[in-house]
């Protein structure tokens, strides 16, 4: 099978990081803000509209996550999406009813993307009673069946294999639907992904890999621990197509999501999408990021935010008065503060739940 | 109302840090993202950003303050279209609901306290006098009995629970088209057909995870290993994700899989083809582990691990394979895991042990009974949960124990055995537990070396033996 033409273009390398192994022709800059391409996908100002929204409470949401961090409430490790949201958001409004998510430990925007109440998701970042999890999983372990949301993995790579499985569910079933199993570019060099390759593509399983390529694995740069940085490229000894796609442009991100899941939906096997992304915040909270320089980062804010371009388009294409952006960013706002106040205020797990949740009770007979 | 930007905590055992420097001066706006100061702690420096936007008000705490501690207002933000003078002289005191919520204090986890758990909800509490589990009505009554080898015992488990349920299947290397490395899962393919009876390729971390991906999706796989050795290479996806994910997911995500095949040592296969998992296993919570001795077992308790919605670990033994045993006929025998088997009633020593352990126990219980001493032999049958009450009753009755596993002595199940008597029972004990394992080396090849390192009967009757003081 021939790998698909990779359409879409990527954000411009920064400089600073830019020293690529071999020449990457054809990906020029595209992300620029409120530019517009021949080939870019457009949506309508209600798919717009909803992006901006729903990025935006990722967004703020992630802002808040790191303040209740810095203020001691939440513990552990706690990795930030931001800068990420378009990947999670375009892929959703790509995908239908029933289809699963499931991603690393960078979960938090997945989740809320899923639908997932943000009161649970913040309250489960406190460890309290109204968590997701009751307070026993965390920022990377967050469960939800009926949004189909299967976690919150803190193996890296360990969610490839699982959301493998979870095609090989709906491959079983003959239900239909498509497993949506995210991962970043330092797990597509775990072994178990390309086991979960070979049987997905061998037995034509529905899943769509979403390589969330944000440049670092932790503190290590995409050019020092691969020897193949085109990640779309990785599925090609199986025969699984794949491209990249600029994961800033959420247009861009919705447009290859239809095509990668239709393929997968329609019974041709599993899609490979890389998705050439940022986070402008450390690996995870007590990362000071010195492995990249803030000019990297600045530029990346400035020029290719996901958010600022839907804004930008819904300021001069749709003719969105800044009164009414407002009200969205007030309305957010207030979610997140809710959040926020549910999250102190509920109270910890009961003592008792120690022993609960450990095994489920079998059935007689 | 006016916003305190709190100094933040870099991690949670952060106490206090440098403001090192101000990016913003006050009367510049600020938004969401925005970097507007530097702290240092001795290990890294961090970047603090706006999670709010307006106006800075004021700084309260200048560049270069050293030992500031986490959570003390650094600074003040009016938000848009209030007064900024006005915020600037209520800052740090007119407190923000974050400031106000006082949340590091709240935060701070209360002082656990053991008596704070229902004693009801620790697992593992014997009563003062113990009951040994009665397995005397396991048998269907009437039941045809039918001579039957492990082998067959474990293929009809599998065939009759893939008759009964659709959402179950079996999957690993060579388990349909070849019929089975071992030839256990002979004529399910015939049966079952290709979507149900699945041969993978040689890839044990792969399949492992995508069955624990179908079973927390509702699906009830069985995952043959070829040999437990080889799960070494998916032991992440049994503990990381099968045994953890119920907890971790609050209760919401149940994990219905059995794994299961050969474990331990058969014959001159060398180290890597020889180890037994069972105290690996058994130490995670989240698991159930099964290890059978009698095709009757194998069957009943196959089946229940293949209908129990949790993970089950399912060690088998090559060497048992070909050994037959009288199993009851029919669909609804079941053996209930979490069940010990009085296999020998005694009175002067118990013997417990498991899996092809229990061919040593046994033999060693005939040899003893010739020189007078009546041995009480106890099948665990499960190792977690593990039925410690059967074995209590046991040694409440004969004051004495020996247990006896194939695999290595430190932090092994013999070595589990010993301590819970230990703290069950130790006023009724009139010797220390005695263990007889499996030598603490790698299994070498050669025949006289690796009958050396497998435990036997004589060294089990020397045990029984030394606790009876004879």
């Amino acid at each position: 099978m021939a790998v698909a033409a990779r359409k879409s273009k990527a954000p411009a390398q920064p400089k600073a990081a830019a020293k690529p192994a071999k020449a990457r022709a054809g990906k020029e800059s595209a992300g620029k803000v409120g530019g517009s391409l021949s080939n870019t996908p457009t949506f309508t100002k209600e798919e717009d509209l909803h992006a901006y929204r729903e990025m935006l409470l990722i967004r703020r949401f992630e802002e808040k996550a790191g303040q209740m961090y810095g203020m001691g409430l939440i513990g552990g490790f706690c990795h930030l999406y931001i800068g990420q949201e378009a990947v999670v958001i375009g892929m959703q409004m790509a995908s239908k009813d029933g289809d699963q998510v499931i991603t690393g430990y960078r979960d938090h925007g997945h989740m809320l993307a899923c639908g997932m109440e943000s009161r649970g998701v913040m309250a489960e970042l406190t460890g309290r009673r109204g968590g997701y999890s009751r307070g026993k999983g965390g920022s990377m372990h967050m469960f939800s069946r009926e949004k189909n949301f299967y976690g919150g993995h803190g193996i890296v790579g360990g969610q490839v294999s699982l959301g493998t499985g979870l095609a090989f569910a709906d491959w079983y079933r003959g239900d239909n639907t498509v497993s949506m199993t995210y991962f970043g570019d330092g797990a597509a060099n775990q072994g178990q992904v390309y086991e979960s390759f070979n049987m997905a593509e061998l037995w034509k399983l529905p899943v769509v890999f979403v390589i969330e390529n944000n440049r670092y694995a932790m503190g290590t740069s995409v050019n020092r621990a691969s020897a193949q940085t085109d990640f779309s490229r990785r599925g090609l000894s199986f025969n699984i197509p794949g491209e990249q796609v600029d994961g800033m442009d959420v247009r861009a991100v919705r447009e290859a999501g239809q095509r990668a899941i239709e393929h997968a939906r329609s019974g041709k096997g599993p899609y490979i999408l890389e998705m050439q992304t940022y986070r402008y915040r450390g690996h995870s909270m007590s990362d000071p990021a010195k492995y990249r320089s803030k000019d990297e980062v600045q530029r990346m804010r400035e020029e290719h935010d996901p958010i600022e371009q839907v804004r930008a388009r819904l300021i001069r294409d749709f003719k969105i008065a800044e009164d009414e952006l407002k009200a969205i960013d007030a309305k957010v706002r207030e979610i997140v503060n809710d959040a926020a106040e549910f999250a102190t205020h509920d109270p910890e797990p009961d003592p008792s739940e120690l022993y609960t949740d450990i095994l489920l009770e079998a059935p007689r007979g | 109302m006016p916003i305190d930007i709190l100094m933040p905590a870099l991690s949670p055992t952060m106490e206090e840090g440098k403001l090192a420097k101000w990016l913003k001066k006050e009367g510049d706006q600020v938004k969401s993202g925005d970097i507007i100061a530097e702290i240092e702690t001795d290990k890294a420096t961090m970047e603090v950003e706006a999670v709010d936007e307006g106006v800075l008000a004021k700084i309260l705490v200048a560049d270069g303050t050293e030992n500031v501690a986490v959570n003390t207002p650094i600074g003040v933000i009016a938000a848009e279209g209030e007064d900024v003078a006005a915020a600037a002289s209520g800052g740090g005191k007119a407190a923000a609901p974050e400031a106000k919520a006082e949340p590091k204090a709240e935060a701070k986890p209360a002082e656990a306290k053991s008596e704070d758990v229902p004693a009801a909800s620790k697992p593992d509490t014997v009563p003062a006098q113990a009951k040994a589990y009665d397995s005397s009505s396991e048998f269907p009554a009437g039941a045809e009995i039918v001579n039957t080898t492990v082998r067959e015992a474990l293929r009809d488990a599998m065939a009759e629970e893939m008759r009964r349920d659709k959402d179950v299947f079996v999957m690993g290397e060579e388990v349909a088209e070849y019929q089975g490395a071992y030839k256990v899962t002979q004529g399910l393919l015939q049966e079952f057909g290709a979507k149900r009876v699945i041969d993978t390729p040689i890839t044990e971390h792969g399949f492992a995870g995508i069955g624990v991906g179908a079973a927390l999706s509702g699906l009830k796989p069985i995952v043959e290993f070829m040999t437990f050795n080889f799960a070494m290479q998916a032991i992440d996806h049994l503990i990381n994700s099968a045994a953890k994910t119920l907890y971790m997911s609050g209760g919401q995500m149940g994990c219905p899989i059995v794994f299961r095949g050969p474990n331990g040592a058969a014959a001159r296969v060398g180290a890597q083809h020889s180890h037994d998992y069972a105290a690996w296993y058994s130490n995670v919570p989240g698991l159930k582990v099964v290890m059978p001795y009698s095709a009757s077992d194998a069957k009943g308790l196959l089946k229940s691990a293949i209908r129990d919605p949790n993970p089950v670990i399912f060690l088998e033994n090559e060497i048992m394979y070909g050994k037959s045993f009288d199993v009851p006929k029919g669909d609804d025998f079941l053996v209930p895991i979490g069940k010990a088997k009085v296999v020998r009633p005694g009175t002067d020593v118990t013997i417990v042990s498991f899996g092809i352990g229990m061919t040593y126990a046994l033999g060693a219980a005939e040899a003893l009974a010739k020189e007078g001493i009546e041995a009480e032999v106890i099948d665990l049958r499960t190792i977690r949960p593990m039925d410690i009450e059967t074995v209590i009753a046991s040694v409440q009755k004969t004051n004495r124990c020996v247990a006896v596993e194939e695999g290595f002595p430190q932090s092994g199940v013999t070595a589990e055995i010993g301590m819970k008597i230990m703290e069950a029972a130790f006023d009724y004990l009139d010797a220390p537990v005695a263990r007889v394992t499996g030598k603490d080396v790698p299994m070498p090849y050669a025949a006289n070396l690796e009958k050396l390192a497998l435990p036997n009967i004589g060294e089990v009757v020397a045990a029984a033996k030394a606790v009876c003081y004879r």
